[in-house]
């Protein structure tokens, strides 16, 4: 027991949870923990310039490290700003400790000034969100909140601090053990599950993996690829598994659905064993749910009991921690699999590889080509996020990732100005990298004035805008089923991009050609300040392939 | 093939504090399911009250509300009640126009006959408690609109496993 206030309580709670970043802004409700990060050197808090860009920064920082990511607001617009934040750290299992101050508690309903029912609101985009009520359970309450936050499938939670219990000192206890009786995550599979998944997985004759984020979240890379290559069976990622197996493996598909290759959205339907690992159905994976993968039987592996049979009824569910499940699994097929010859199989797949690297050799300032070229710039250990939009697929369909948490997306979202928030934080969590925003320029102007909080906290990353002046997956809908009508999404002349990255002390290059393109992401590599590389493109230009929108994944625009 | 939809109950343990109600009534919205009733009061666990919801559905989205309970952090215990074995009660309050003596007495002998209580009495109304399963309950009011019932309040469904099959946390 030690007599602090509840400001101290708090920061000292997340020192002992290693909490070494804050991503925020100080306001009226947090200036007494303001006060005390004043003293404290262990904990570098980092000024954002919009809390919506604290809640992507911390959330970047979560997915590029593991670790979880701290961002803080105050009452109020402070706390509602952090919303799209939260709800996009949810759709995508990632997990972060949101902190917002509060009016004091006897004000608490009385619509005192910046009060909000933040709990209220954050309560469906949270896994929990607690209010305190008094200092002393403080550090309870941020043991539970980071527990929780990282454990089982991983996810936000917000603590709401009443301001007066920032300022209230009492006896404060940091050793109890928490206690949570309704939250029991359970992590290791059934083994009969597993040996029934295994059965149907040895007899397959055209065994498709889809790998999704919980292969990255659980760590389970290296025991899908082992699987993969024990069976033969080609992989297939959701946008968040990407990266989950290196993407120039023979046995890697790219991405699957709306957007998906053609081989990954080919094979996957042809499938008779589907193992769908960390993985949700969603739509934009699917397609149309009803003829998605007609012929396959389904092994679903998630953590959450609650996504079995959500979208789709699998033949075998196994709810347990992605690693261990495909590590079980693995034991089983090295025992049981015999190896079968699948040449042709093989050599259809190739096929539908090269058809898809064909479709990006166009010449010029092409965003597939841009992409290309991008890749050979950087090294394998580079971290691309991206905004929302044509920037995204194409980022997604032809930049190759290597590595698990190498490629940051908000996909479940699809929140357009997270990508540039996320690569300040993955480059807070992974200094020695570099790391790149893919945007565009609509995405780009969401959170642009975070560049301020990049040049003053040092955080040096790159932007390269794939800039068409129009907000281009809208356009590419309505050019492919809306007759080209376009309809406000024409963004105009403005802004000047290099000038606005220099009106921030960020630098700022045009690239007109592919070998000017090539030279500016050159210049910024070595730079030690943010680049913003301004790269002209068509606004004619459409992401294929696509599926449109409700159709089965085998429907695919080719372009 | 259209899927069947029946009446399920579904009884919870849940942490007994502010806000999860919101949390399960909001889960309920927010995930398109619809709650018919809901009772809440205190279990015979400390810190742990009893959530008795009924819901009306196919198998499979019963199956994915269970889930969804269970995903909460507040809810405990989530057990589907299965309605051979299982004891499901509700209270209703009726106030019924008696504006004579030939109908009020009509209505206390149809009260008796129903095993309820006449509650409290005005000059031109009476006031009947009934207990019972909803049916029931539901038959009581239906004879009654021929008076005119002037107000109802019912509890909705509160429930209980016989015999030995507990829905206490083990």
């Amino acid at each position: 027991m030690t007599r602090m206030s509840g400001a101290e309580a708090l920061v000292e709670a997340l020192k002992k949870q290693k909490v070494n970043v804050i991503f925020g802004i100080p306001g009226g409700a947090t200036i007494p923990i303001y006060d005390v990060l004043y003293d404290t050197g262990d904990i570098r808090h980092i000024l954002m310039r919009h809390e919506q860009c604290a809640a992507h920064a911390a959330d970047g920082y979560a997915r590029a490290s593991g670790k979880i990511g701290v961002c803080m607001a105050t009452s109020g617009p402070g706390a509602t700003n952090l919303v799209t934040g939260i709800a996009n750290a949810y759709m995508d299992s990632s997990p972060i400790v949101a902190f917002t101050g509060q009016v004091p508690r006897s004000l608490i309903g009385k619509d005192a000034f910046q009060e909000t029912d933040i709990v209220g609101i954050a309560t469906p985009i949270t896994k929990y969100a607690f209010q305190v009520l008094k200092a002393s359970e403080i550090p309870q309450i941020v043991k539970k909140a980071f527990y929780i936050a990282s454990s089982g499938r991983p996810g936000p939670v917000l603590v709401d601090l009443p301001k007066d219990t920032q300022v209230e000192v009492d006896e404060i206890d940091f050793d109890d053990d928490i206690e949570i009786p309704g939250y029991r995550p359970n992590y290791e599979p059934h083994p009969i599950q597993v040996e029934k998944a295994a059965d149907l997985l040895a007899n397959a004759e055209r065994p498709v993996i889809i790998s999704g984020g919980g292969v990255i979240a659980s760590g389970a890379s290296s025991e899908l690829v082992a699987i993969a290559e024990l069976l033969l069976a080609p992989v297939a990622t959701t946008l968040m598994g990407k990266g989950s197996i290196p993407e120039n493996h023979p046995l890697s598909l790219g991405l699957l659905g709306m957007h998906g290759t053609i081989a990954s959205n080919l094979i996957a339907s042809d499938a008779d064993v589907l193992l769908a690992v960390g993985m949700r159905f969603s739509d934009r994976t699917t397609g149309n749910v009803e003829k998605f993968c007609p012929n396959a039987k389904i092994i679903h592996i998630d953590i959450d009991t609650a996504e079995i049979g959500k979208n789709l009824e699998p033949s075998i569910p196994i709810v347990a921690d992605a690693k261990r499940a495909l590590k079980a699994l693995y034991e089983r097929l090295s025992k049981i699999f015999k190896k079968k010859d699948r040449s042709a199989w093989m050599n259809r797949i190739e096929d539908l590889k090269r058809q898809h690297e064909e479709m990006s050799e166009k010449s010029g300032v092409s965003p597939p080509r841009l992409m290309k070229e991008l890749r050979k710039l950087l090294p394998a250990e580079a971290i691309i996020t991206t905004e929302v939009g044509q920037n995204q697929m194409w980022a997604a369909l032809y930049l190759k990732a290597y590595k698990p948490r190498t490629f940051i997306s908000s996909g479940g979202l699809g929140t357009m100005g997270f990508g540039f928030p996320a690569s300040l934080g993955a480059k807070v969590a992974c200094p020695d990298v570099p790391v790149v925003d893919i945007a565009g320029d609509g995405s780009f102007l969401m959170t642009e004035q975070d560049l301020a909080s990049s040049v003053t906290e040092k955080i040096p990353v790159i932007v390269i805008i794939m800039d068409n002046r129009f907000l281009g997956m809208v356009a590419q809908w309505q050019r492919l089923f809306y007759d080209r009508r376009y309809s406000s999404i024409n963004l105009g002349k403005t802004p000047d991009f290099v000038k606005l990255a220099e009106a921030f002390g960020a630098q700022g290059i045009y690239a007109g050609s592919l070998s000017e393109f090539k030279k500016a992401v050159q210049t910024a590599l070595k730079s030690d300040v943010t680049t913003v590389i301004d790269v002209p493109i068509s606004s004619e230009e459409n992401v294929f392939p696509m599926v449109p929108p409700g159709e089965e994944i085998t429907k695919i625009i080719k372009g | 093939m259209a899927k069947k939809k029946e009446s399920y109950i579904i009884s919870t343990l849940v942490e007994h504090k502010p806000g999860v109600l919101y949390q399960v009534s909001n889960m309920f919205r927010r995930r398109g399911f619809n709650i018919e009733t809901i009772t809440v009061g205190e279990s015979e666990q400390r810190g742990l009250a009893r959530m008795t919801i009924t819901i009306n559905g196919d198998e499979k989205t019963v199956e994915q509300v269970v889930k969804q309970l269970n995903k909460l952090i507040d809810v405990v215990k989530v057990s589907i009640l299965d309605p051979e074995t299982t004891v499901t009660r509700e209270l209703a309050l009726i106030r019924i126009n008696t504006p004579n003596a030939a109908v009020r007495s009509d209505v206390i002998n149809y009260t008796e006959i129903f095993k309820g209580r006449v509650v409290d009495v005005a000059h031109d109304s009476l006031l009947v408690e009934m207990t019972g399963d909803s049916d029931k309950i539901t038959a009581f009011i239906e004879l009654m609109k021929t008076f005119g019932v002037k107000e109802i309040a019912r509890t909705g469904i509160t429930a209980l496993p016989r015999g030995m099959r507990s829905t206490k946390l083990e």
